[in-house]
């Protein structure tokens, strides 16, 4: 073993947040951690390239007031979070210092320098062991069990253990807090103490489990564009691209609202401290669905918003993931949610500059796109060592330049996730939320999913989908058409088919965030409208003049657009639903 | 006590570089050139012994033997209630003719930032008196909106109207590459507007270095966190913030950074929003609104200025053509007061307005192309020119109430109360008596 515990240096430059380190004794670790001594403050720092005796650090705080010759420490620990019972509910910056803690002076401000522990060192938990003296284990294997809000929190036999261990010791049922050693295990004729809670380097992913596998379950966002037409699977990655003003934001909000998953970890990564402010306040005041505790219980916010250190916003990503993938070890369905990668990336950039790197395509670094592949490469389902599945379903916006999709951030994300929900600018001018474009954004998921869907929600499922997929693609030609020749030009049956799509559209892939019922609706509701919708599209309607289709669909669409907002199972929504099916055989329709 | 180097290494653009010891990093330095004239001068790198500073007033005319001394601290700006009613230059130097500000504490500037968790959910609407911001897309205290417009607009006449209508406790101008004839304009504006005394302006006009351009937000802002912890409500106002992001261009070539976007650094983005993130609506004490103009070159939104801040900010208004237009602009706060601090049909007439008003352009571009006008039109063209009179030209100056119930009025006038597209009740309470 290298003793790395002696390495010290001292600084010799200092260009924004990156510093110039000289070693003076002792070896160094590519990615370590290390502390340059200012004299009112201990700052961190990230080894990121060594050149001999000198190395370059990334400076995680303002580097103001370092100077030539301070002393730098060095730990010899990549940049590390701390994992074990605690994390649910809590806000932390990028570096998992709980933001509630460190606001206990009258200070407005986050001070730099100021480092806490993660997790309550003094709270006592509800342990209760799984595994018993004598038993083999494996990394991430379960050896007790203590009661986390709403999940059982399963404590994970070390992650960077090699090989099997076999249990020494183990404490029975109690309380105790995370600090307490509740079991000794015995790895290769060493000696292992076990508390509840460990570390793990960031940047590397959690793989203690059996084996990767082939997501085919939907994941229930309660959107009814993404869930019907751009679903994304358990386990599976998406992106969200969009200018700035075409509703990310409220879409990222809704989606960690909604998803029935067991927890969610919103990493809010250099975007507006507003945002973040919002979840704070209304999340505690939200229920969840599920279990019935708040929101908040079953969440856990990275927030590193756009005026923090940049160099902490280019980890703020990796510690989110980090906890997604712990929290899968327990065999849980984690959803992960990077707003944004877009500053993700651009943070990256800033260091490469720094760091006089070649510039790739918009100055952003050659190495971009395995460093994004890598991040949403961190996904997936996973079967444990003991069965069970674990999943974390990743999903990240992007922010491109000018609403131009074909920069290099959205061009890397795109070859590797498996849905694409593209935001247009025209859509949301048009005030049509989301504000996904239906033409450009596809989902890979909807074939891979196929057999499950078709099982799950109906025989015909995603026969239908892509049905009304190529309805819209129509309805966009004809409308197109129509702007040349006017609606004089086009024929009836040309109109009518326009006429469905923008009632697709309108009643159904539209969906409005900010009304109780409407801003989310169920699966089952939503195979349920979504096959009467699909009814009104294939009747073969005919009408003797264009007034008279304009009006019939005035009608029928105003009626799907009414039930929306009727309570699933209610009066007024039965009703909605067979004056429509009054009004479609009225239309001369025979179901083909 | 501080030591004096007299030998200046390199000279590029209005950077200087030369040999120092003991030097931290940002730290402030006095130069005294060899002819007597005197500049602030910031470390912006230090390598080995080598030391980059940026010189405040330019490095025109500097000598290679001007005397650099190291002050020991970053730049500070000082803070009391005498700073109310004075002007002063990008570097904080007096330029109303009165002394300097003695005995005042002093704050660094560009501090650390908010604790997310110190942060309040933002809830108090400002009225403004125009109707297109306080009916469609009203400003709420703690917002960071910029006005994206063009050059020639009259985005400073509009920035110096809202100070004078928005019921501020504090007043702070940032004028950043103004002209020498805009900084006279807002002064005059607000001594007739009886403002003054409750404003703070820092001022870098186009003739000034171009880096004091840089210093103008960050004392501004300094200066408005200080007052908001204080418990005043402070309303920042900084123009142009096209200009300060170009003079972040200009230093960055000249420190041979590599250019992402049209040739800004790629720390664009980071470095507006440290700057716009000090808008915040401090949790049991005050707050800072700030009001941005970002000039778009040749129009263009997607230029890296305006796209960097469409991200930043809390929505943006668009004024082009002389009035704000109620299309592109978005205030992303407005769900927070509309309805809820504001009148209960507030979100009721906005709504309908704008869509009749998106109707009635289509309505006229139908006519341009050769269509036939209907009745229908007809109402909706005389609907076009009533909203454009009534509400979009900037000289309009109501309260929101008065706005509202002109609103009314104007749908009254021009369409049935069948045609409005607004829920029954809340036309019943509204619709005007007798129309």
């Amino acid at each position: 073993m290298i003793d790395s515990s002696l390495t010290t240096g001292h600084v010799v430059g200092i260009n924004g947040n990156m510093m110039a380190v000289e070693v003076d004794t002792g070896s160094v670790v590519q990615n370590e951690v290390a502390f340059v001594k200012l004299p009112d403050a201990k700052l961190k720092a990230e080894v990121i390239k060594v050149i001999g005796k000198k190395c370059f650090l990334q400076v995680f705080e303002d580097t103001t007031g370092i100077s030539v010759g301070m002393p730098v420490e060095f730990t010899g620990n990549m940049l590390a979070v701390e994992l074990g019972p605690g994390l649910l509910g809590q806000i932390y910056d990028g570096l998992q210092n709980p933001l509630l803690l460190l606001e206990n002076k009258q200070d407005f401000f986050l001070q730099r320098g100021q480092y806490k522990d993660p997790i309550d060192r003094a709270k006592k938990w509800d342990w209760k062991p799984l595994a018993a003296v004598g038993d083999r284990v494996r990394a991430g294997q379960w050896l007790g069990e203590v009661p986390e809000k709403f999940i059982t929190h399963r404590v994970l036999a070390p992650l960077g253990m090699h090989g099997s261990a076999v249990v020494k010791k183990i404490l029975p049922e109690g309380q105790y807090p995370i600090t307490e050693k509740v079991a000794e295990l015995e790895v290769n004729g060493k000696t292992v103490v076990v508390s509840m809670s460990q570390e793990w380097p960031v940047k590397k992913a959690i793989k203690a489990y059996k084996e990767r596998i082939y997501p085919e379950e939907l994941l229930i966002t309660r959107q009814r564009i993404i869930d019907t037409m751009f679903p994304i699977s358990r386990g599976g990655t998406s992106c969200i691209p969009g200018p700035f003003g075409a509703g990310k934001t409220v879409l990222q909000h809704l989606i960690s609202k909604f998803s029935s998953v067991d927890m969610v970890i919103v990493v809010a990564c250099g975007e507006r401290a507003g945002e973040v402010v919002e979840l704070i306040h209304e999340f505690p005041e939200m229920k969840d669905p599920k279990t019935g505790g708040s929101l908040m219980d079953r969440t856990i916010i990275i927030c590193n918003t756009s005026s923090m250190p940049v160099a902490a916003r280019e980890a703020s990503v990796y510690t989110g993931i980090t906890l997604g993938e712990y929290y899968r070890q327990m065999g849980l369905d984690v959803l992960v949610l990077a707003d944004s990668t877009s500053r993700w990336a651009q943070a990256m950039r800033e260091m490469s500059g720094r760091l006089e790197e070649i510039p790739g395509e918009e100055a952003f670094p050659a190495y971009l796109e395995s460093r994004i592949a890598g991040l949403y490469e961190r996904a997936g389902l996973v079967q444990l060592h003991n069965d069970k599945h674990g999943a974390v379903t990743l999903i990240g916006t992007v922010s491109p330049a000018g609403g131009n999709f074909e920069e290099p951030v959205t061009q890397a994300t795109l070859k590797v996730v498996g849905a694409f929900l593209g935001l247009s600018r025209k859509r949301s001018d048009e005030r049509k939320f989301p504000a996904i474009d239906p033409l450009d954004s596809y989902s890979l998921y909807i074939d891979q999913m196929g057999e499950s869907l078709n099982k799950n929600l109906d025989r015909e499922w995603t026969k239908m989908v892509h049905e009304a997929e190529d309805l819209l693609r129509r309805g966009a030609e004809i409308g197109k058409m129509m702007t040349v020749v006017g609606e004089e030009g086009i024929s009836i049956d040309d109109l009518v088919a326009y006429l469905k799509s923008e009632m697709l559209d309108f009643t159904y892939l539209q969906q409005n965030a900010f009304d109780d019922i409407d801003c989310a609706a169920t699966i089952e509701r939503q195979v349920a409208d979504f096959k009467l919708l699909y009814k009104a599209l294939k009747t073969p309607f005919s009408f003797e003049t264009k007034p008279e289709a304009r009006k019939f669909f005035i009608e029928l669409q105003d009626n799907f657009y009414q039930k929306n907002y009727a309570a699933e199972s209610s009066p007024e929504y039965a009703k909605f639903v067979s004056k429509i099916e009054e009004i479609i055989v009225s239309g001369g329709g025979r179901l083909v | 006590m501080f030591k004096e180097y007299t030998k200046i290494t390199n000279i590029i653009g209005d950077i200087i570089e030369l040999s120092a010891e003991g030097v931290t990093y940002r730290e402030l330095a006095a130069i005294t050139n060899h002819n007597g004239d005197t500049s602030l001068a910031q470390v912006i790198r230090i390598d080995g012994s080598k030391v980059s500073l940026q010189v405040f007033a330019g490095a025109k005319g500097m000598s290679n033997r001007a005397a650099v001394r190291f002050l020991g601290h970053p730049m500070r700006v000082p803070y009391s209630e005498d700073l109310l009613g004075r002007i002063f230059s990008g570097s904080g130097k007096p330029i109303d003719g009165k002394p300097e500000i003695a005995n005042a504490a002093e704050t660094d500037i560009g501090g650390p930032s908010v604790n997310p968790v110190k942060r309040v959910v933002p809830r108090n609407f400002i009225e403004t008196r125009i109707p297109m911001i306080d009916i469609f897309n009203p400003l709420v205290e703690s917002q960071k909106l910029p006005i994206f417009s063009t050059p020639g607009e009259p985005f400073n006449e509009l920035l110096a109207r809202i100070a004078l209508q928005a019921k501020a406790d504090i007043v702070i101008l940032g004028g950043i590459g103004l002209k020498f004839d805009e900084y006279i304009g807002f002064r005059r504006k607000f001594e007739e507007g009886g403002i003054m005394d409750r404003t703070v302006m820092f001022v870098h006009t186009a003739a000034d270095p171009v880096v004091e351009r840089l210093l103008v937000p960050d004392m501004a802002l300094a200066v408005a966190e200080q007052f908001g912890i204080a418990g005043k409500r402070v309303l920042v106002l900084l123009t142009d913030m096209t200009a300060f992001a170009d003079a972040l261009k200009e230093i960055s070539v000249a420190m041979e950074q590599v250019p992402s976007n049209l040739g800004y650094p790629g720390s664009l983005y980071s470095d507006l929003a440290s700057r716009y993130e000090k808008a915040v609506d401090f949790e049991g004490a005050g707050s800072i609104t700030v009001l941005a103009v970002t000039t778009m070159p040749g129009g263009d939104v997607t230029h890296p200025v305006p796209d960097n801040t469409g991200y930043i900010t809390e929505g943006q208004y668009y004024l082009v053509n002389g009035v704000i237009n109620p299309f592109g602009s978005l205030s992303r706060l407005k769900q927070l007061v509309i309805g809820k601090v504001t009148r209960d049909d507030h979100g009721a007439v906005m709504n309908a307005m704008i869509r009749l008003y998106a109707k009635a352009l289509e309505s006229k571009k139908k006519i341009s192309m050769g269509f036939e006008k209907t009745e229908t039109d007809e109402k909706y063209l005389r609907y076009a020119e009533l909203f454009e009179e009534r509400f979009m030209s900037l000289r309009v100056d109501i309260p929101l109430n008065d706005a509202l119930d002109l609103g009314w009025k104007t749908m009254a006038e021009c369409f049935d109360r069948s045609e409005i597209g607004v829920k029954k009740e809340v036309v019943d309470a509204r619709w005007p008596k007798g129309a």
